[in-house]
């Protein structure tokens, strides 16, 4: 028999539990079944008029040729945003371990960018990088390189993965940095002793040891790109040129607020919320049996 | 002792609170004006409000004209409607598409026994704004219409008359391409908002057809016809100009604007409304009318306003639309009108407003002020000329972007972006009259 513990209120652990709870249930179960409800009506936008179509709005979304489009854009986005932010954050976070004077200078430093909201490093990058009035885009071109992201689809997305990974490198270098720092110094010296190098050292100790850190952050990271790249889509692209650089959350918010299609919309996000419940199912299914947590 | 001051307080606020607002009858605007524009709601409302004592304005600002839309539908669906909301000239078709949603602005003046006399206003703005029956349903606001600017210096530069702007497309493209040539910049053209200019304009200063039904105006069922030879034309040459960086693509609204202001391009096509900034950039520039194709039997015809108007929920009381009607029946008058006119930019609604300002000298001291009141009166609105109006216009205007951009691109030319926006054009707005 397992030794059970027991706690003798009866109401009480729901009682601590329940603010949590009221939370998911007003913030996201509420507004997830409004949405479930509306992508199976067709509706005008003042809801006048409103006829229930069952699943033929989301038949509509996905012969959309637009919607296939996005999909691709979104997982280009979303892998190149996660996998570059990480990299460049354990990059620096390694870097700065062995900077001995002026450490706390440089972490601050590279924390900042953390606390710039992501329109704002939209438009920052935009008055770095707009083909006519960037102060980068002039060197750019005299580098010999036709800068216009305005109209050229790839300047444009990696225009938007530079932007959107630069703001969240911070974040990344922050958990790394504590990551590393949770490392036992013992090991690496050991391995030191026994004659390993720098690479040798990295790779074999600090990466395996890091693991629960990086699935962590590739948690984050996937939700970030999916969803937290909004405003950065907004200021920098709008979705273009055509619809290069629209994702998956940019379309929903294209055809619920601009085009004002509710239905479609609804849909849209229905689906969405599908693949990132899928996507989150896996890592933690699959990808955690990989990660030790020491 | 504190506390009971405060209470005090309190109560006596609570007594005195619904004392004045059962004086006042409270109007709501919600708007979409920033800067000096933003300053002039705020001045017009506290004139009105100062000069009778039943009714109240209360303008708030919603931010951008899209955000200022969605929420006055949300607040709609919520029960919690504005008396008065600004919508946008693209986000007409969505409105007049709602008739429950709303009560046209001829109703609401009649019903206060303010008599409305059409004649008074400048056709071409009450023409947009009204039903096929000639109802007008929305009060405009501030209307603007497309003109051309170009760089007089460049233009000096270049070799071309500083005194004569390009009259016709085919002059532009010439005067550009020897801008370009003569490396007296590094563009010779570009435009701010293709759709509206290059499309919805083209269409009726040309006097051809944008779609069918009235281009949307006699009948929601549109199909659109802007593949037609004379559109196919003009953006073969434009796309044609853009492979060599005679004309510079800014983005879809008036990003272009920026590009003419830092002296990269010689000319621009933009909005009336856009001179505030150009004056107060300092450049050297001059104004012209909108060029049309020399190819059109009857161009230059009229041009079709932007800008906004103000629309009138439905399920008010009657105080609220008696004020709501006193608001505009103010709006309307003639020193009211000239006064936004000259401060904002915009064109006066009023034909006697027009008058005032032309017999102050305005536009003597103001050169280029009159040029988009020129064109929008010029010549009584054909079935070509009196507008776009369709449900989804915002999402027709993505779709032609989307074509553009990959014809500017080079992907494709002119004829298949064209005819790709046609073909997308019209299943969006089958979708959207839910057929």
């Amino acid at each position: 028999m397992t030794p059970r513990a027991t706690f003798p209120h009866k109401f009480l652990p729901y009682l601590l539990v329940a603010p949590q709870l009221a939370i998911t249930l007003v913030f996201f179960y509420w507004p997830a079944s409004q949405a479930v409800r509306q992508s199976l009506f067709r509706e005008d936008p003042f809801g006048l008029r409103s006829t229930f179509v069952g699943l033929a709005n989301f038949k509509h979304v996905l012969s959309q040729p637009n919607y296939i489009n996005s999909l691709e854009v979104t997982v280009i986005f979303s892998v190149s945003t996660a996998l570059i932010s990480m990299a460049a954050a354990l990059l620096l976070a390694v870097m700065a371990e062995k900077v001995i004077i002026g450490r706390g200078f440089y972490r601050t430093l590279m924390i900042w960018p953390y606390a710039v909201a992501p329109a704002i490093a939209g438009m920052l990058w935009l008055f770095m990088f707009n083909p006519s009035f960037g102060s980068l885009a002039y060197p750019l071109r005299w580098l010999g390189i036709d800068w216009d992201p305005l109209l050229d689809s790839k300047q444009a997305m990696v225009l938007l993965i530079a932007a959107a990974s630069w703001k969240q490198v911070s974040y990344n270098f922050l958990f790394f940095v504590a990551g590393l720092q949770s490392i036992p110094k013992s090991l690496l010296e050991a391995a030191s002793i026994d004659g390993a190098g720098e690479t040798r050292r990295f790779w074999t100790i600090t990466f395996p040891l890091l693991a629960p850190t990086s699935f962590f952050l590739l948690v984050v990271n996937t939700v970030y790109a999916l969803f937290d790249t909004f405003g950065i889509i907004d200021a920098v692209t709008g979705g273009g040129p055509g619809r290069a650089t629209e994702t998956l959350v940019y379309k929903v918010y294209k055809d619920g607020f601009v085009n004002l299609i509710l239905g479609d919309s609804a849909a849209e996000s229905v689906i969405l919320m599908a693949i990132v419940i899928g996507l989150t199912a896996i890592q933690f299914r699959y990808i955690e049996r990989k990660v030790h947590y020491g | 002792m504190k506390f009971r001051t405060l209470l005090a307080a309190a109560t006596a606020l609570s007594i005195m609170v619904p004392a004045i607002a059962e004086a006042k009858t409270q109007i709501t605007w919600w708007h979409a004006m920033t800067g000096a524009n933003g300053e002039v709601v705020n001045k017009i409302t506290k004139d009105f409000n100062d000069s009778q004592s039943d009714y109240e304005v209360v303008p708030v600002f919603k931010g951008t004209y899209p955000e200022t839309l969605n929420a006055g539908i949300a607040a709609f669906r919520a029960g919690q409607a504005p008396d008065i909301i600004q919508v946008f000239d693209v986000g007409t078709g969505v409105m007049m598409n709602s008739e429950g949603a709303i009560k046209p602005v001829a109703d609401v003046l009649t019903d206060a026994g303010f008599k409305f006399d059409k004649s008074q206003y400048i056709p071409g703005v009450v023409a947009y704004y009204s039903k096929p029956d000639g109802t007008m349903l929305s009060f405009p606001y501030n209307s603007s219409s497309p003109i051309l600017y170009y760089n007089k210096d460049i233009f000096k530069k270049a070799g071309l008359d500083v005194n004569t702007p390009p009259k016709t497309w085919d002059e532009v493209w010439a005067d550009a391409k020897k801008i370009k040539s003569s490396g007296a910049a590094e563009c010779g053209y570009t435009s701010t908002w293709l759709t509206w200019i290059h499309l919805e304009n083209f269409a009726a200063w040309n006097d051809v057809p944008y779609g069918t039904n009235q281009n949307g105006l006699a009948g929601n069922d549109v199909k659109l016809e802007i593949n037609a030879p004379i559109y196919v034309n003009h953006f073969q040459a434009i796309a044609d100009l853009a492979k060599d960086g005679t004309f510079k693509y800014g983005g879809r609204t008036s990003e272009a604007k920026q590009i003419f202001l830092a002296g990269t391009c010689g000319i621009l096509t933009e909005s009336s409304g856009g001179i505030g900034d150009i004056v107060k950039s300092g450049m050297n520039f001059g104004v012209g009318t909108l060029p049309y194709d020399s190819t059109a039997k009857n161009a230059p015809q009229n041009t079709i306003p932007g800008g906004a108007s103000l629309w009138v929920f439905a399920g008010k009381s009657d105080a609220e639309y008696k004020g709501v009607a006193a608001f505009f029946n103010y709006l309307s008058k003639t020193d009211v009108q000239v006064y936004l006119h000259e401060t904002s930019g915009y064109i006066p609604i009023t034909l006697a407003a027009y008058e005032a300002a032309k017999k102050s000298g305005f536009y003597e001291k103001n050169p280029g002020r009159e040029t988009p009141i020129l064109e929008m009166t010029g010549k009584q609105p054909t079935d070509n000329s009196k507008g776009v109006r369709l449900v989804n216009l915002p999402q027709v205007r993505d779709i032609e972007n989307e074509e553009f951009e990959k014809m500017l691109a080079g992907k494709q030319d002119a004829k298949q972006a064209l005819d790709n926006a046609v073909e997308r054009g019209n299943a969006s707005i089958q979708q959207a009259i839910g057929r």
